[in-house]
């Protein structure tokens, strides 16, 4: 019985994809950095493990994720998998429990009924059948769902599905076999046998009681093998393959692996790990507010995948990171694309068969020249002060945010020097924005000589901009504060006597504070205190840019100005007095978008100081005193 | 009994539209000037004198109030024209306030909107003391006397040229055409005004393009000593002294500069007006990528619409001086009347 030659398609493509997987994760684990290396390592005995398990059964089984982002489509990638899974787990022990003997082949348990026709007629047998008919219908009715999404893609709450190339066509097409194929090889094999439960018996027995069903029942099977060894075969080459790969990035994740700022083993797998969903592609407003369709995270790492010259599709881009938010595989979107704007000129390439699916294949890497020196800015020898306040020159820009800051400061009594006063070199971020990191380092290392000589134990920046720059890749002992948490801290400490004023306000988070920096409550508590606040639709980590972002160098103005308008238009719904943000940049957007009034968090908290601002030096000296020594 | 009279409706009381208005009087149609301000006169109405020869505005204000007192044209003031549709034979015009008037053609004057410059926040318009706008120096010539916040004279004035225009960040790709030689004529009524005063003008490019605009602007230069450095305006502070410093690079020397100024004049550029441009979307009259509005041939249909019976004239369909507002208003008649008399 066991020489059933239908068996073959599904053995060859098993052991294939087994082999195939075992192999891979050899090499992408050989391709990791030591310290990677010693992290997965660490993981995989310790605590990480079990987390990945758990993020596993939530994510890739149960898709928890996309279920929050939309129910119907948590629910077809659930039966799916979670069904696929379940009825394997089952069909197992099935096999191992009623088969003729135990631990038999997965072939055994995949096809079953086939070797054995009549079982399940009695007792906890026929129960059992019941629970396998029941997992087929759950997976069958993720199934339909599919299809329908396939062509309706606005069920589901997309607005997009990705282009499919071929070779995706051919595995969707296998996968969609599978299950179909099964229902019907069980279906004719129980009918000519008088078995099966709900699902299998009662479709069998319609079809027998019309068709020769036992010599039918063989091509069924035959189809099901084939369907199994295709999608198995194409695995590898296909979309599909970010199922495997996922597991190993869950693995990687929770053993603390990060992207970093170069391509490594860690990019590769986070580039086969995309599902190519088109998840990102719904959230990002260049989409569905400037119109262009073909630069999303999905095409870019498709273009990674494939190898070719997406130079042009990594720099047009808003750097917002909205699509990182909801990517339900947890890819690092936005250092992926930095990465590869590091990237000098390259070709389109496009690579052989054997060569593009080559197990050692990786991105190449190509450095790019330093294009200019900052060497001839000179050294400055500053006078020491504890606040230092860098304005940055996007805050140049908006004169009115400086008045606004002096005002604050100086009714705290905050002795503070203006560092960039008189003008200042660029914090670096816009350049590492563009992938010019050894650029940026240079300004790097001029700010920092200036800081440290000063002595600043507090930095306080009114751009969120320099803020993350400061924060992230500046090495400093002054503590870096946005100018809303430096507010936040003179209030609460009280120094800073504020009136209220009655506006209702709507708060926008700018993407380099919030998403960039994680920054969302400081800057609402401070309006908090001196205006009423509206929620806005869209807000925290889902909140829009406003389009004006120096994340994308090559955006037409013209385009910009329709980002911000629909973004202008979602954040004034309910019709607020004023438009507050926090970001310089993003006022000098939303002013050209809106009739609101658009004001920095910093010119609201100034119109609410009493006039003439008060001068209780003394007192407030002590205070400031005190947060200089908490600090 | 004599024919009734045909009746049309001009939407706007500036400079192309009592040009208009005036002209198809005279020859012999009723006509209907709707003017959103409480008086008619335009832009025109602030000015205090024209380039390129520094005539008195008053002379050109004068002319164009004489062309509408004539008996067959009524004048609304305090209203415009929401929307203009069509009604039978006839066009009918909703104005604000709820009334309709019936026409049996329309010329849209509904001119244009000087360029906010609180837009461009950098140059500190509404922030520092000592930053106003082309048509408020106006205001100052008019008053006799050019004085900065603290009402003292300035010893050094600039004029920065093109603030919201030739401004890919404004969304404002067009050129204004008329600053650069009001600045040029500004210069020179300062320099006169004040002769110990420095002035300097901050340009891109000097687009001295009608009649003896570039006698005026070597005049300028030979004899009332104004400066000019080509490079635009980047920011603008105020030292403690509360004198402005501006940050530019003149960039024919090929170098940044520093310099202080006591008064800034930002020559505002030219936008669609907003009462236009609303009235033009909700009568599905199609505007262009500057947002004036798109004429039906740039060059043999330079009045026309995309509406039968409706008519452009003046700067909402590009920015344009009196001269030439004043011809593109009686070409805008003549289309008017060829098309009443082929009707």
């Amino acid at each position: 019985m066991n020489s059933e030659l239908f068996i073959i398609p599904f053995n060859l493509g098993l052991y294939f994809i087994l082999i195939y997987s075992v192999v891979r994760s050899t090499v992408w684990f050989r391709d990791l950095s030591r310290s990677d290396k010693l992290r997965l390592q660490r993981g995989f005995f310790g605590r990480p493990f079990m987390q990945s398990i758990r993020e596993i059964f939530m994510e890739s089984l149960l898709h928890r994720k996309i279920f929050r982002k939309n129910p119907v489509l948590g629910y077809m990638h659930m039966s799916l998998a979670f069904g696929w899974f379940l009825l394997i787990v089952f069909g197992t022990i099935e096999a191992d429990f009623f088969g003729e003997r135990h631990l038999n082949p997965p072939s055994h348990a995949i096809f079953f009924r086939w070797f054995n026709p009549g079982h399940g007629d009695t007792g906890f047998a026929s129960v059992y059948n019941f629970w396998m008919d029941l997992l087929l219908a759950f997976i069958l009715s993720g199934l339909l769902l599919a299809m329908i999404k396939r062509f309706i893609p606005g069920m589901m709450g997309m607005k997009k599905t990705t282009r499919h190339t071929w070779v995706d066509r051919l595995a969707l097409i296998s996968l969609w076999l599978i299950f179909p194929a099964r229902l019907f090889a069980e279906s004719f094999t129980c009918g000519a046998n008088g078995s099966g439960s709900f699902l299998t018996g009662n479709l069998g027995a319609t079809l027998a009681s019309f068709l020769p069903a036992a010599q039918i029942a063989p091509w069924f099977w035959w189809l099901y093998s084939l369907a199994l060894g295709t999608f198995f075969f194409l695995l590898p080459v296909s979309r599909y393959f970010h199922i495997p790969v996922e597991l190993f990035l869950i693995f990687m994740r929770n053993s603390g692996i990060t992207t970093g700022d170069r391509s490594s083993s860690y990019t590769e797998v986070q580039t086969h790990a995309c599902s190519s969903c088109g998840v990102c592609i719904s959230v990002c407003q260049m989409s569905y507010a400037a119109g262009i369709h073909n630069i999303q995270s999905a095409y870019f790492i498709k273009g990674l995948r494939n190898d070719r010259d997406i130079s042009a599709i990594t720099a047009n881009c808003l750097m917002c990171g909205r699509c990182e938010e909801v990517c339900p595989v947890g890819i690092e979107l936005g250092p992926m694309r930095l990465i590869e704007r590091r990237q000098g000129e390259r070709q389109d390439s496009i690579p052989g068969f054997l060569e593009r699916y080559s197990l050692t294949r990786k991105r190449s890497t190509i450095e790019r020249l330093p294009t200019q020196s900052y060497s001839y800015l000179e050294r400055e020898d500053p006078a020491r002060a504890d606040v230092l306040f860098f304005a940055g020159c996007m805050t140049h820009l908006t004169p009115s945010v400086i008045a606004a800051m002096k005002k604050i400061m100086e009714s705290a009594g905050v002795r503070y020097r203006f560092m960039d006063e008189k003008g200042g070199v660029c914090c670096g971020r816009p350049l590492m924005l563009a992938g010019r990191d050894r650029e940026a380092r240079e300004l790097i290392n001029h700010n920092s000589d200036i800081i440290w000589k000063s002595g600043a134990k507090i930095l306080v920046t009114s751009c969120p901009i320099c803020y993350k720059v400061f924060r992230e890749s500046y090495y400093l002992e002054a503590q870096v504060m946005h100018h809303s948490e430096f507010m936040k801290n003179l209030i609460e400490e009280g120094s800073l006597r504020l009136g209220y004023l009655h506006r209702k306000v709507v708060y926008h988070d700018p993407c380099e504070l919030g998403r960039g920096s994680g920054i969302y409550e400081d800057p609402r508590s401070v309006i908090s205190y001196v205006a009423e606040l509206q929620q806005a639709t869209q807000e925290k980590n889902m909140s829009l840019c406003c389009g004006g972002s120096l994340g994308n160098l090559t955006l037409a103005s013209g385009k910009r100005a329709l980002i911000a308008a629909d973004a202008a238009k979602i954040l004034t719904q309910s019709s607020p007095d004023e438009l507050i943000t926090a970001c310089p940049l993003c006022k000098k957007t939303f002013v050209q978008a809106t009739d609101t009034k658009v004001s920095d968090i910093a010119e609201l908290v100034a119109a609410a100081l009493p006039e003439p601002a008060r001068k209780a030096r003394s007192r407030i000296r002590r205070m400031t005193a005190r947060t200089l020594a908490d600090g | 009994m004599k024919e009734a009279l045909k009746h049309i409706v001009v939407a706007g009381g500036g400079v192309a539209g009592m040009e208009a208005a005036g002209a198809l009087a005279e020859m012999g149609f009723r006509v209907t000037l709707v003017e959103k301000n409480n008086d008619p006169g335009g832009h025109l109405g602030r000015w205090h004198a024209l380039f390129p020869d520094r005539r008195p505005a008053d002379e050109v204000r004068h002319y164009l109030r004489k062309r509408i007192e004539h008996r067959n044209i009524n004048v609304i003031t305090g209203t415009t024209v929401e929307k203009i549709r069509h009604h039978g034979h006839e066009v009918a015009v909703d104005l604000s306030g709820g009334t309709e008037e019936r026409a049996d053609a329309v010329i849209m004057a509904t001119g244009f909107d000087l360029f906010d410059a609180r837009r461009k926040e950098e140059y500190g318009y509404g922030i520092y003391d000592n930053v106003i706008t082309s048509a408020e120096l106006e205001d100052l010539f008019n008053n006799g006397r050019i004085v900065k916040a603290d009402g003292k004279e300035p010893a050094r004035v600039g004029f920065i040229h093109c603030v919201g225009s030739r401004d890919e960040k404004v969304n404002n790709n067009h050129c204004s055409k008329v600053c650069c030689v009001t600045a040029v004529k500004q210069a020179i009524e300062v320099r006169k005004m004040i002769p110990s005063c420095e002035v300097f003008c901050f340009y891109m490019d000097m687009r001295m393009y009608g009649p003896y605009y570039e006698e005026l602007y070597r005049e300028s230069q030979e004899v009332h000593n104004v400066n000019f450095i080509r490079g635009k305006v980047s920011e603008a502070s105020v030292n403690i002294n509360n004198r402005l410093v501006i940050k530019v690079e003149d960039t024919l020397a090929g170098r940044p500069l520093k310099m202080e100024l006591d008064l800034m004049v930002l020559m505002v550029g030219m936008e669609m007006s907003a009462p236009g441009a609303k009235c033009a979307a909700a009568s599905g009259l199609p505007a262009g990528i500057n947002r004036f509005l798109e004429t039906a041939d740039h060059h043999f249909g330079n009045n026309l619409s995309s509406m039968k019976g409706v008519f452009y004239a003046g700067t909402c369909t590009a920015p344009m001086n009196i001269t030439d507002t004043i011809s593109h208003a009686r070409a805008a008649v003549e289309e008017t009347v060829r098309y009443l008399n082929r009707r």
